[in-house]
């Protein structure tokens, strides 16, 4: 196993956070963490990515305990993530730090090309649409070649249009490098379009209710029968109804 | 995503005394130590500072020369606030008046109050009113700047609001422009009277007779009375803080109410 | 109540606003308004012939006596001599301590209550002290112009490290970039927006500084050319052109700054306009 949650519990003080988490991602997975607000889902991530420490249990991966933030596990932001005074090249690069500088800019213009930046290396992230921005994250984040990628809802300050236009080249990235990913998101459908497996989480205190193999392949159909009756017993798991 | 602390970061009260209060005592134990040391006859030790000052005060003099600047400062800055205010009100608002009047500004702006000084006694005399001239100029400036700003980035969607629902130029000003730069403006004079303060001291260093900024020159020109020196600084640094505290406080009120 | 088409059309009086010709037309307006404030001036004087206040012509043909003496040059060298060394060497303390002090909260709450009582103190109160310790000469004005300079700058400095959005720094810790490398790759490079509009004001007040200390404390420079003027025979239309050089040199000192605040790799941290 890639990653693995080994009894994770979580709490802020007296406020219990995360009960009994128990989880494990396959290398190459793409892993869905879905849950309504507050139910720890973003804590869950941090303690993967180290920058929390739980109050017991441990998260180990390739069997070695996560005891800090690392470069073999990058965590992606939103859009807000990107540093504001480099420019695309520089973000990408930011990680490549102690690498040969020839080296560096052959990777740097090899993700470039990979997340569709080509001819913005030299724009500021402030002359970026978001979408543009949460490219250069991305890029950025793959161009250390990371084991794991942890994203923690990426997409929530896009528009809806740009939003589903990420989710398809998140995955079409996704493909290319195969990188084991955990992500998280409140939005169900995003769930169900991107995941190989979907982890229902619970109100606070956060458990894994269910756990639902997403067994779809890509390019995924929103209209097939069986995307439907996956997406709605995730609703109905979290206890929500369908109709407005 | 949380900063890398899984506690809250309140800091205890105890430390916010105990630090500063244990850094300021190992100041003063140096200051003593390196006077001790070097076995100057001028500079004074910690103790002679607290001993000189507590005879000024004994003799009222300290009180009139602290009441003397107060009512200067506090002239200058409410005649800055009268004329400031308006005018960056006038400059934010008209594109136009700013393009004319704000060169004048700049120009005159970065010349030291106290180099008005010939000027001053020329219209004012040796008397009071100069130096509360240098004072207005030095809280003229940043009050007039800061309402100008203000103005000029209330976010145009209120205005637009505002004309929406028919509002005509004048209500436009009271009911949407004063509110939106209020804050702003609460925080800048804070700011200016911060300036105007600093400059209460440059003032008061030539052709006065009384005040603190008086009391540190002639402190030393009368008999190198260096105890009254720092003792007259720290009064001005204390005093300066505490009204500085006073601004926060209604800072404080106002924005609450406001946002 | 005029038609807005588009937000960003939009003026600050909530009508729409006009074509390029308007900027043509502040810049006529800027030069009008110089015009009026010179004529204002001359009428002043004209009006007023005992007045020992001399007209704008006066004091150009001073200006060129000044020049001409060689003071001119020998002056402004002087002021920015001074202001030039105190104000370096208040930079090269104040980012160090500034950002010791946005970094390390102990530090911070240790050093802060002491900085809130120096601040409000004049520079120039420092005179007596600084004669002590320098004598009447250059190093004490450099002191003075440090000294002025040097809270200013670190409490800014301080105040942009603590407003640096969180997640930079842990995303920089994500890519395992050592700490000492942190300061300048992330914390500098955060902070240099509001370090520079910092660096702008304190320069301004350095330079508001020095002529001061040379009205009390030196026998150079423009400050001292307006006293000695003064004293040495009421030669007023010298002390005017002295103001207007310093106000000259001010407001060059001013624009420079604003230069290095248009730099792409800072223009990021800037979103409101701020008066020219």
């Amino acid at each position: 196993m890639k990653v693995r949650f080994d009894d994770i519990n979580m709490s802020f003080g007296s406020v219990e956070v995360l009960r009994s988490i128990g989880l494990e991602v396959a290398q190459g997975e793409f892993l869905c963490i879905v849950g309504p607000s507050g139910c720890g889902k973003s804590t869950l991530l941090n303690i993967a990515g180290g920058f929390l420490a739980p109050t017991s249990g441990e998260v180990t991966i390739d069997d070695k305990p996560v005891t800090g933030p690392d470069r073999r596990r990058i965590f992606v932001f939103q859009e807000r993530g990107v540093f504001p005074w480099l420019t695309v090249e520089g973000n990408i690069g930011f990680g490549l730090f102690d690498i040969p500088e020839k080296k560096r800019r052959e990777r740097v213009a090899q993700y470039v090309q990979l997340v569709g930046l080509a001819g913005f290396e030299q724009s500021y992230p402030r002359e970026l649409s978001g979408g543009m921005k949460q490219r250069v994250e991305v890029a950025r984040a793959l161009a250390v070649d990371p084991d794991v990628l942890y994203l923690d809802e990426p997409f929530g300050a896009l528009d809806s249009i740009t939003r589903l236009q990420m989710r398809g080249e998140l995955l079409r990235i996704w493909r290319a490098e195969r990188k084991t990913v955990l992500f998280v998101t409140h939005d169900i459908e995003e769930s169900v379009q991107l995941a190989d497996r979907v982890v229902v989480m619970s109100a606070r205190p956060g458990c894994v209710r269910r756990v639902v193999t997403i067994d779809i392949p890509h390019p995924r159909d929103l209209s097939s029968p069986r995307y439907i009756e996956l997406r709605d017993s995730i609703f109905a798991e979290i206890g929500l109804a369908h109709k407005v | 995503m949380s900063r890398p602390r899984s506690h809250s970061d309140d800091v205890s009260l105890l430390l916010r005394i105990a630090l500063p209060l244990a850094t300021a005592g190992i100041l003063l134990v140096i200051w003593a130590l390196a006077v001790r040391l070097t076995r100057t006859i001028i500079f004074p030790t910690p103790a002679s500072v607290l001993t000189a000052m507590g005879a000024l005060g004994k003799k009222a003099l300290l009180w009139h020369y602290v009441a003397d600047s107060l009512i200067r400062v506090f002239s200058g800055f409410t005649l800055a606030i009268v004329t400031g205010i308006p005018l960056g009100f006038t400059l934010g608002w008209s594109p136009g008046t700013a393009r004319a009047i704000n060169p004048l500004i700049q120009m005159l702006r970065p010349i030291s109050p106290l180099a008005w000084m010939p000027l001053a006694v020329i219209w004012f005399g040796v008397s009071n009113a100069a130096p509360i001239f240098l004072i207005y100029l030095a809280s003229f400036f940043p009050i007039v700047v800061t309402v100008m700003n203000g103005v000029r980035n209330v976010p145009p969607m209120y205005l637009q609001a505002g004309r929406n629902f028919g509002l005509t130029t004048p209500q436009l000003m009271t009911r949407i422009v004063m509110p939106a730069v209020l804050p702003r403006i609460v925080v800048g004079l804070r700011l200016a009277f911060g300036i105007a303060w600093v400059g209460l001291v440059a003032a008061e260093m030539i052709a006065v007779d009384s005040g603190l900024g008086y009391l540190i020159i002639d402190a030393r020109n009368a008999g190198k009375r260096y105890d009254l020196v720092v003792g007259g600084m720290l009064m001005i640094g204390v005093l300066g803080l505490l009204l500085d505290n006073v601004f926060r406080y209604v800072e404080r009120r106002v924005i609450s109410r406001a946002a | 109540m005029g038609r807005t088409p588009a937000v960003a059309a939009v003026r600050t009086d909530g009508r729409p606003r006009g074509a390029r010709r308007t900027r043509f037309r502040f810049r006529l307006l800027s030069g009008v308004g110089i015009g009026i404030g010179l004529l204002a001036w001359q009428l002043g004087v004209s009006l007023n012939p005992t007045s020992l206040i001399p007209g704008p012509l006066v004091v150009a043909r001073g200006i060129g006596e000044l020049a001409s003496r060689g003071l001119l040059v020998r002056y402004v060298v002087a002021s920015l001599f001074r202001v030039t060394w105190g104000y370096l060497s208040a930079l090269v303390v104040a980012i160090p301590l500034g950002m010791l002090l946005g970094v390390k909260r102990p530090a911070e709450l240790a050093l802060n209550p002491i900085l809130q009582i120096l601040r409000p103190i004049s520079p120039l109160a420092w005179i007596p002290i600084a004669i002590l310790w320098f004598g009447v000469g250059d190093v004490s004005a450099i002191f003075l112009i440090f000294l002025a300079s040097l809270l200013p700058l670190t409490t800014a400095t301080s105040n942009a490290v603590r407003n640096i959005d969180p997640v930079h720094f842990a995303a920089a810790r994500n890519f395992g970039v050592p700490a000492k490398q942190r300061v300048f790759d992330v914390l500098l490079l955060a902070i240099l927006p509001q370090l520079i509009v910092a660096m702008r004001i304190s320069l301004g007040v350095a330079w508001l500084v020095v002529v001061a200390a040379e009205m009390i404390a030196v026998n150079s420079g423009l400050g001292f050319l307006i006293v000695d003027a003064r004293n040495a025979g009421n030669r007023y239309d010298l002390v005017i052109a002295g103001m207007v050089l310093i106000g000259a040199i001010g407001l060059a000192l001013d624009l420079l700054m604003r230069r290095l605040e248009r730099l792409d790799s800072v223009r990021w941290g800037y979103v409101e306009e701020s008066a020219r």
